[in-house]
């Protein structure tokens, strides 16, 4: 049902023939461990279709941004892991959106705000079916991954965590993974555990197992490193963990963009993500949540629209979603994510993480062949991100100078010090890859880091 | 925007592979360790001056520590600034190098940077400003005996244009 299809070109129409958004759903209970391997794991990225590649040069010319000079060069964006471009579908539909449609919504009863309330929730069907949610009630708009981090931990953490309890985290997450579980450790007097990793990067399976105890209450991991790009293998993680009881989020921001996500195969009790990965706008994101935990879970935020009714003696609360969604959302940002993601699924995620694929194991072998470069993270499952380091030459001078040929990589600590601390380093330069990038812009990385070379010699 | 390519290739052939004052004074009178949590780069000042008053000179510097080509390049230049002048001196070659670097000062006007100017360049670039002032921060942090000095303090100039 997520397969990705080939949509008509305005695929925000509405459709009437959708049900309401509040029915109430029966929860049927959810198998734990599913043993399929369909869609997500990393050795199904290199079953392209040879027969229909990308056609890069096509996409690309849907990316104003990446016609943009800079430094008198062409403009080769490699810090896709940072945030995505927007290509002009989305833009259009923004302006679309601004022009024609916008009122806030769950509100009043005139056309804006019926028409603004109708794409929002289209938008909100659209990101279900993108990672094959059951319900859509099961997706929250939050403004990122860290906020929809930050709702779990106040929504479930707060409720459920207790003095002596256990969080299992790994030394992959990124800061937004880690940060709110101290807060909350420092709040509850619960203890966190990391999963450490091997010199490749990987986390070390055996060592993960190894911490589950009585007091093991949860368990946060990234499903790919935004560091490192290694591929976590979270499908037996969660199995592992739902034998024991444990809930698992899973931090999708690295994932979202560049495999197919199936919430139903992984059998996450969270999954987020954010939308300027997925070339959508910035301010918007999703958390997803099995129903029934969702609404086991208290508010994150108090204000409008996440109540039924307000009194001072006594406040109803909202069903779910909308408990979650206090306060005016950013409905256009949630309009364009729902464009965004319409625009990835009409190429395709298989063909996307093909794509990035090739672009990693080309630039993995350029790399490779350049004396006093070394790659640093070397899974067997990645995704398309290289951190790098140059012999004798602090990252940030590798940024500026790169950048002088035009080149964007990311410099410094990637918002993973655990990661850089495991390698002794205090930051890498990172060079991470979207659908819309070309071989010949990895050649243009490899000569950037021949003129650092040069420069430094 | 500044061609960092020859900024690089005329610093760092030269003071980021041989920079100037390296190595740390022991016994000091003034020390303190500046700290760009962002990029990890990490300097160790120590000073000697004649006395404590205004017009008491640099009579002797040295630093140590890890850091960028643009960090280090920079500390080295400002150690060989500042060595032989009196604090007031230093500390005025101090504000014009942070205005420069800031793109707060007139290059046109008078100032007392000499070869600084060579740095002009990083005002375009304003992550790697940082870098080329961490070593005036460390240097009047020295001079007002504070042990440590953090580019993401609330002091920072950076943190307040």
């Amino acid at each position: 049902m997520n397969a990705p299809t080939l949509k008509p070109e305005n695929s925000t129409e509405p459709n009437p023939s959708q049900p309401p958004l509040n029915r109430g759903g029966a929860d049927t209970a959810l198998p734990l461990s599913r043993g399929s391997r369909r869609g997500f794991e990393p050795n199904e990225q290199t079953g392209l279709n040879p027969a229909t590649p990308l056609d890069v040069e096509r996409i690309r010319a849907d990316f104003p941004i990446l016609k943009l000079r800079v430094n008198d060069k062409p403009l080769v964006y490699l810090d896709n892991a940072a945030s995505s471009q927007m290509p002009q579908r989305v833009i259009d539909r923004i302006t679309h959106y601004q022009t024609a449609q916008h009122a806030n919504i769950h509100r009043a009863v005139h056309y804006l705000s019926e028409t603004a309330t109708h794409e929002y929730e289209v938008a909100r069907r659209t990101l279900q079916k993108f990672i094959n949610a059951k319900e859509d009630r099961e997706i929250i708009f939050t403004s990122g991954t860290t906020e929809a981090i930050n709702l779990v931990m106040h929504g479930y953490g707060r409720k459920f965590i207790k003095a002596g309890d256990e969080i299992i985290l790994t030394t992959l997450e990124h800061h937004s993974n880690i940060v709110p579980w101290q807060m909350l450790c420092e709040e509850t007097g619960a203890k966190i555990r990391v999963v450490p990793i091997n010199d490749a990067g990987e986390l070390d399976i055996e060592i993960y197992e190894s911490l589950f105890n009585e007091r093991t209450k949860f368990v946060g991991v990234v499903h790919i490193s935004n560091a490192l790009g290694t591929i976590n293998p979270v499908t037996q993680m969660i199995a592992y963990a739902h034998a024991r009881g444990v809930p698992v989020l899973v931090d999708g921001a690295q994932a979202a963009p560049h495999l197919k996500v199936d919430v139903q195969d992984l059998g996450c009790d969270f999954y987020a993500y954010s939308g300027h990965k997925l070339c959508g706008p910035t301010g918007i994101g999703m958390l997803y949540g099995k129903a029934k935990i969702l609404e086991s879970m208290q508010p994150y935020k108090g204000g409008g629209d996440m109540i039924l009714s307000v009194t001072f003696e006594k406040t109803l609360y909202n069903t779910i979603p909308f408990k979650f969604e206090a306060g005016t959302p950013p409905i256009m940002a949630a309009i364009a994510l729902g464009a965004a993601i319409d625009y990835l699924q009409n190429i395709g995620m298989d063909k996307i993480a093909a794509h990035e694929h090739s672009l990693l194991e080309y630039a993995t072998a350029q790399i490779n062949n350049l004396k006093g470069v070394r790659i640093i993270g070397t899974a067997k499952h990645k995704a398309s991100v290289i951190s790098f380091a140059i012999d004798g030459v602090h990252p940030h001078d590798i940024g500026s100078l790169l950048n002088q040929e035009g080149v964007a990589v990311r410099t410094g600590h990637h918002c993973a010090q655990p990661v850089m601390n495991r390698y002794r380093v205090p930051a890498t330069s990172r060079a991470s890859f979207a659908f819309y990038n070309t071989m010949a812009e990895v050649d243009a990385l490899i000569a950037g880091i021949r003129v650092v070379q040069k420069v430094f010699a | 925007m500044a061609d960092m390519k020859a900024l690089y290739q005329e610093v760092i052939m030269d003071h980021n592979k041989k920079p100037r004052n390296y190595g740390k004074l022991s016994p000091c009178t003034h020390h303190a360790e500046g700290h760009n949590p962002l990029c990890g780069d990490h300097i160790s000042l120590t000073m000697n001056l004649s006395g404590n008053m205004a017009d008491d000179k640099v009579e002797a510097i040295g630093f140590e520590g890890e850091a960028c080509a643009i960090c280090k390049s920079s500390t080295s230049l400002m150690t060989v600034a500042v060595k032989g002048k009196t604090r007031s001196e230093a500390e005025e070659i101090a504000r014009d190098f942070l205005d420069m670097t800031t793109g707060k000062l007139d290059m046109n006007a008078p100032n007392k940077l000499a070869r600084l100017t060579v740095f002009a360049g990083v005002r375009d670039l304003p992550t790697r400003v940082k870098c080329a002032i961490l070593p005036w921060h460390t240097l009047r942090a020295a001079f007002n005996s504070v042990e440590e000095v953090s580019t993401e303090a609330d002091g920072d100039p950076m943190h307040t244009t």
